[in-house]
């Protein structure tokens, strides 16, 4: 074991989190806005926007990832339509395409884990909160989402790690991210397993701490499950 | 300036046939993968529910690691790692200069090892959804441990474990296209360097993508068909208890 070229290793990676995180933060964030407006059209009772729901997630689930980041990154330039736009000077940079990618990726698997959540509400919750009067946004917002977020969890925690281990194909739409150093550290030095070692280490800690974080989140939102405390606890003398 | 169809036609200058043939390439390696990952899954699930501490360690770093870890990283390593062993091998026996690992057992590897990470938890959810009840009869009429591996286990395993191992032949099918990068002409690779070639970027992966789409989807139908198969017997059986 090497222990100055593994550390030396390590500091070069982890020098490489930051694009990552922020991969990993932004196409969380867009991937989920997204995917609840994918939801919103999925159970909106209009045939149209139904279809247009079904056919995205079917697409976006059924190919590859990476397919669908050549599009945006090689396909999208060219058209003069876009060439030409004031969006350019932003599709035009690895960073965009790659989280516009991944968000939109996300947001069809997203979608459909929210939508177990919320097919996970029981009616009666429904009707009662409708027989007292609410309706529109109020009922959305105390009776539907927090019952179909929390059902949703440990589904959308999964699809959350899948999202980390996606920021990977970033790397070979030239944005430096881990395993993109990762790759460029093993074809210079030809020392495969301890690159390896390293990178690995660095996703699984970062998955280690988010899905704490979420197991955390998870037990902040079920107090109701959990059962009351019996007594009050002592006072120590 | 050749039209749409025909560069996506199996004329001179078409590339339909390459397409196709990377599609076929695609599922070869899914299949492979599939094939592999059983194997290394089967073993897993049986570490870890081994119920020694050793080996279910063992068994729970595997499935960690390989489901922790991005994909592409796993596929660095087997391919770069796999061909620099097989060089040390070669100047060992004598061979001189650089000896690469073919990209397709490497691909297959690759994929078969992550493959192996989720079919091991599928198999572990399938042994643990057979009732306890029937594997204490078998061992109360005196059935030996392969004679109730064979009639009780397998059986009922394979059974519960197809749904499960749909959706990992999904991933695997995604997860193949990432094997692009070590020169694969897989389908995603094809639609790379037909797109670099002809600067019809957009065209060949939209048409890559329907390809693929085209994939998941049959793959579905028949996973959702054996499932049926597996069934019958099992519906029948609850409507003759009712």
């Amino acid at each position: 074991m090497d222990i100055a070229f593994l550390s030396q290793t390590m500091l070069t990676l982890i020098k490489a989190v930051p694009t990552t995180l922020i991969l990993f933060a932004l196409s969380v964030f867009f991937g989920g806005l997204l995917a609840l407006l994918i939801v919103w059209m999925r159970v909106s009772g209009n045939r149209l926007l139904a279809g247009f729901a079904r056919g995205y997630i079917f697409v976006f689930r059924g190919s590859p990832l990476l397919i669908q980041m050549f599009l945006v990154f090689y396909g999208l330039g060219q058209f003069g339509v876009i060439r030409y736009s004031f969006l350019w000077p932003f599709l035009r940079e690895p960073m965009v395409c790659a989280v516009l990618s991944l968000a939109l990726c996300t947001a069809g698997y997203s979608a459909e884990i929210f939508r177990a959540g919320l097919r996970a509400v029981p009616t009666r919750e429904i009707e009662a909160a409708r027989a007292i009067g609410m309706s529109g946004f109020l009922l959305v917002r105390r009776i539907l989402a927090p019952i179909a977020f929390r059902h949703a969890l440990p589904a959308y925690s999964t699809e959350i790690v899948l999202m980390m281990k996606s920021t990977a194909l970033a790397s070979l739409v030239t944005v430096w991210e881990v395993t993109g150093v990762a790759q460029r550290l093993i074809s210079q030095t030809y020392r495969t397993m301890e690159v390896f070692l390293c990178a690995a280490l660095i996703y699984l800690a970062l998955n280690f701490i988010i899905l704490q974080a979420l197991s955390l989140l998870e037990y902040a939102l079920s107090k109701h499950r959990r059962a009351p405390p019996t007594s009050p606890s002592p006072i120590p003398r | 300036m050749m039209t749409s169809l025909q560069l996506l036609g199996f004329g001179s200058g078409g590339w339909g046939a390459l397409l196709l043939l990377g599609a076929l390439i695609t599922l070869a390696v899914t299949a492979s993968a599939l094939a592999i990952g059983a194997v290394l899954g089967a073993l897993v699930a049986a570490m870890k529910l081994s119920g020694r501490p050793l080996r279910a360690a063992v068994g729970h770093v595997y499935t960690t690691v390989f489901r922790g870890v991005p994909e592409l990283l796993i596929i660095y390593l087997i391919y770069f790692g796999g061909s620099s062993a097989v060089t040390a091998l070669g100047h060992a026996l004598g061979f001189e200069g650089f000896l690469g690992l073919p990209s397709f057992l490497a691909g297959a590897l690759a994929v078969g090892i992550i493959s192996g990470a989720y079919q091991a938890e599928v198999y572990r959810g399938a042994y643990l959804a057979i009732p306890p009840g029937e594997l204490e009869a078998a061992l109360a009429i005196g059935m030996s441990r392969r004679l109730r591996l064979r009639r009780i286990v397998l059986p009922q395993v394979i059974r519960f474990a197809i749904p499960g191992l749909g959706n990992v032949w999904q991933l695997s099918l995604k997860d193949s296209a990432l094997v692009s990068v070590t020169g694969l002409a897989e389908l995603m690779r094809t639609s790379q360097v037909a797109a670099g070639s002809t600067r019809q970027y957009f065209l060949f992966y939209i048409v890559g993508g329907c390809l693929y789409l085209i994939l998941t989807s049959l793959s579905d139908r028949v996973f959702k068909g054996a499932e049926r198969q597996a069934d019958r017997s099992q519906s029948a059986a609850m409507i003759g208890r009712g």
